[in-house]
């Protein structure tokens, strides 16, 4: 299969006022470091949000699992994911006449929230579901041929004790080295109610 | 003449023109009109303020014609003559030949001879140059369809003129021998002669084409506009009598000069300080066209001479109208065109003098000659009037669509004023967005190294009305003041902001002081030199002492931003005058309010978006 061990992973992490944050900063110190885990933060490369798409679109060729990982703005991501989506997923590129170069890799949002995980649900609060409110990105996914994983979500984490959010963060962790080193087959973590697009198994045999 | 007499002549020719030119075009007449009129008040007819020396103060004044041609030279370039060639040649030659043969058989009818009704045909089928290019820049109609086909019927007229003079003595051959010919040259054998004229012209192209530049350049490194304006003259004097020394005509030799500088950086610059000389001259050519005409021939015969000058421009509408239709114009279009051109000219009055040296014109022939054309070019404004006001608005009543005026300005977008290490910049990103740009600037080395790489660099002070017309002031959207001298730019907000009001001003700043004054004077975009070079280096330094590249980007952001608003707010404060007084204490004050603004105001706090501060975001 192609779950080989060594895939790829990039994480595109997005965070406009990375100081003032806690739970992503925990997050992104967990996966620092992992080898064929690549992570780019957008708003430090593109303070002016002026992407360069030729080396983004370069960067997704050379990956398996492209993370999405942002808190969660109202109901969706920081400007500039909407930005890179905007610019680097090309019509005949990632979808559209010819636009197969994403088919067959994985994308997944790794987010954090600050309402509790009860919130987010039919009753709750913010009455959808997380994979509700991230419909664009399963949409994104299946337009790019790409299967769509579930969600990484760390609910509330401004909220926990020190040792609650590093246990976390440490599960974020063994997400991603997990998906990396083919322990955890990323085909049985697909969001609930994905099927695979049909131009996904086109692009296993790259 | 005594210095005396000299100085008076002047003095009455002057105010006459002083008088004249402010109250016709007051009266909507145009200027042309008010100098003739002028002319006739003050000469022998009337107040016989001048009198005998008016033939020679009128040749004097062709000189005017002279320069008009070379600046009309300036404004064509070689591609542009050549896209009119149509034009030029069919237009010009058949209204030539048809006009000289119906002005011809008229005359023929009216009992002159063959040769003196051909040469009568020839001499009256041009038409005044300075008349109708004064007028039509005047209503500004100079570049519409109607216009440039005046400017090349024109053209073709001031061209033939040469065959003209040549063909004259021909048909007088039978007559006595005449001396009239007083190149230098004369005497030579007829292949010599061609030799002498092709040598001439070759020397005007090259010298034009090599030998200018380096001159002007050499002049303007001096700094010094009346040497430029020495330089200028001297040129087109010399052409102007080179040309007459083989014989040619001088006004077609400066013409050519004019075309081969057309493409110089000098252009604009050439075109300002020969302006004025033009223009007065052509203020006496005139006033002594009026003051020559003879009212004793026109009290004499009334009913003849008018009828006359009627009939000649009756059949000069009919035949312009014809070929203007004839050459694809609309009916608005051509009767623009023909009402421009139905006079006669002022070389009529150098053939009509020849004709009569050389006894094909009798002198009452040549008198009545002399007096239709007068008359005919005291009419030209007058039926201008007459077609702008009563017959082109019954076109547009009529319902006729007419067709859009070909509007032959390349389109200057932004003029930028300076282009020395700010305004190239601007320039740069201006070319690789692909907008065109024509920059004026005062450096000569500057310029030559900018025209090495094709930017349209002219030479010249952006600070004078006339040269930023002649950049395209009046069509531009923007002008770019980034010149490095903080008074200019200020001469020239307020010079572009008189004349041209609709032209939006971006003005480079040297500090806050300036920007006080910029702002002050009403500039809506001001920019200090360095001021964004060094908050973006503030922005690097705040990255490399490890703030997240996006929040150094929004502190620098909101520092530019706040400061931006600081400075216009207090621009508002400043008392102008106080400041001129005393700039530099000001400067300093200035740094020392705005440090305590600073250090009293907020500081560059984040808004609460993003992440809120007490950690529990209700919404998400």
């Amino acid at each position: 299969m192609w779950q080989i061990a060594g895939m790829k992973i990039l994480v595109l992490h997005a965070h406009p006022r990375l100081s003032a944050s806690v739970v992503q900063r925990a997050m992104l110190r967990a996966i620092e470091g992992l080898d064929d885990v690549t992570l780019v933060d957008l708003y430090a490369e593109y303070p002016g949000l002026d992407i360069d798409v030729a080396r983004e679109q370069q960067r997704l060729l050379h990956h398996d699992v492209i993370v999405l990982q942002h808190p969660l703005y109202w109901y969706s991501s920081p400007a500039i994911i909407k930005e890179w989506q905007d610019l680097v997923l090309e019509n005949g590129w990632a979808y559209g006449p010819g636009g197969t170069r994403l088919a067959g890799r994985f994308l997944m949002s790794a987010i954090s929230t600050g309402g509790p995980e009860q919130a987010y649900h039919t009753q709750g609060r913010n009455r959808f579901e997380i994979t509700e409110l991230l419909a664009p990105f399963n949409q994104t996914a299946w337009l790019c041929s790409m299967a769509w994983l579930q969600p990484f979500v760390i609910f509330s984490g401004r909220r926990m004790e020190a040792a609650q959010l590093s246990a976390a963060a440490e599960g974020y962790r063994d997400l991603i080295v997990g998906l990396r080193d083919g322990t955890i087959d990323p085909l049985s973590r697909l969001a609930p109610g994905f099927t695979l697009p049909p131009a996904f198994a086109d692009g296993i045999h790259r | 003449m005594n210095p005396e007499a000299l100085l008076l002549g002047a003095f009455i020719y002057l105010a006459a023109a002083v008088v004249a030119a402010p109250v016709a075009t007051r009266l909507g007449l145009g200027s042309v009109l008010g100098y003739l009129v002028a002319g006739m008040i003050i000469g022998p007819a009337a107040l016989g303020l001048i009198g005998e020396e008016g033939a020679h103060v009128m040749h004097f004044a062709e000189f005017g014609v002279v320069v008009m041609l070379f600046l009309v030279g300036l404004e064509l370039q070689p591609s542009k003559l050549w896209e009119l060639r149509r034009p030029i040649i069919g237009l010009g030659g058949l209204q030539v030949v048809v006009t000289a043969l119906a002005v011809g058989g008229g005359a023929l009818a009216f009992g002159f001879g063959w040769k003196a009704a051909l040469a009568t045909g020839l001499i009256l089928a041009m038409s005044s140059t300075a008349i109708v290019l004064q007028s039509l820049n005047e209503r500004g109609i100079l570049k519409t369809t109607a216009g440039q086909s005046c400017f090349s019927v024109l053209l073709f007229q001031d061209i033939a003129v040469i065959p003209i003079l040549a063909l004259l003595p021909l048909l007088a051959a039978a007559q006595a021998h005449d001396t009239h010919d007083t190149s230098l040259i004369g005497d030579l054998p007829g292949w010599a002669q061609t030799i002498a004229v092709l040598a001439a012209v070759a020397v005007v192209v090259l010298a034009g084409r090599f030998l200018t530049r380096p001159l002007f350049r050499l002049v303007a490194s001096t700094g010094m506009r009346e040497v430029f304006v020495g330089l200028a003259l001297v040129m087109v004097v010399g052409i102007a009598l080179l040309m007459q020394l083989v014989g040619l005509s001088a006004a077609l030799g400066t013409f050519l000069a004019g075309v081969v500088l057309a493409e110089s950086e000098y252009r604009h610059e050439l075109e300002m300080d020969l302006e004025p000389f033009k223009g007065l001259l052509l203020a006496v050519f005139f006033i002594a066209v009026g003051a020559g005409i003879d009212f004793s021939l026109l009290f004499g015969q009334p009913l003849m001479v008018l009828g006359l000058v009627i009939g000649f421009i009756l059949v000069k509408l009919a035949v312009l109208f014809l070929l203007g239709r004839l050459f694809g114009m609309s009916t608005p279009d051509a009767s623009r065109f023909s009402f421009a051109l139905a006079q006669g000219g002022e070389f009529a009055f150098v053939l009509i003098s020849l004709a009569a040296g050389l006894a094909l014109l009798d002198p009452s022939q040549a008198g009545l000659l002399v007096a239709v054309v007068a008359l005919s070019m005291a009419a030209a404004p007058l039926l201008m009037i007459f077609d702008a006001g009563i017959i082109q608005p019954r076109f547009a009543n009529a319902g006729e669509a007419r067709a859009d005026d070909h509007i032959d300005e390349t389109g200057t977008r932004v003029i930028i004023a300076g282009h020395g290490r700010y305004g190239m910049t601007v320039g740069r990103l201006l070319q690789a967005s692909g907008i065109r740009a024509v920059v004026l600037d005062h450096d000569a080395e500057q310029i030559d190294a900018l025209r090495k790489f094709g930017y349209k660099v002219y030479y010249g002070d952006a600070s004078r009305p006339d040269l930023l017309e002649a950049a395209g002031a009046a069509q531009a959207q923007a002008l770019v003041i980034a010149i490095d001298d903080r008074e200019k730019a200020l001469e020239i907000v307020e010079t572009a902001r008189r004349h041209f009001p609709k032209l939006r001003i971006l003005a480079r700043a040297f500090d806050r002081v300036h920007a006080y004054r910029l702002i002050n004077a009403g500039v809506e975009d001001v920019h200090r030199e360095v001021f964004a070079s060094s908050v973006d280096m503030g922005e690097d330094l705040l990255v490399r002492l490890g703030l997240h590249p996006f929040e150094a980007r929004r502190a620098a952001m909101r520092f530019k931003n706040q400061d931006e608003r600081l400075i216009r707010r207090a621009a508002k404060h400043v008392d102008d005058t106080q400041h001129l007084i005393d700039l530099a204490r000001q400067g300093s004050d200035e740094i020392e309010r705005v440090l305590a603004t600073d250090l009293g105001g907020a500081p560059l706090t984040q808004d609460h978006g993003w992440e809120a501060p007490d950690a529990t975001r209700s919404e998400s």
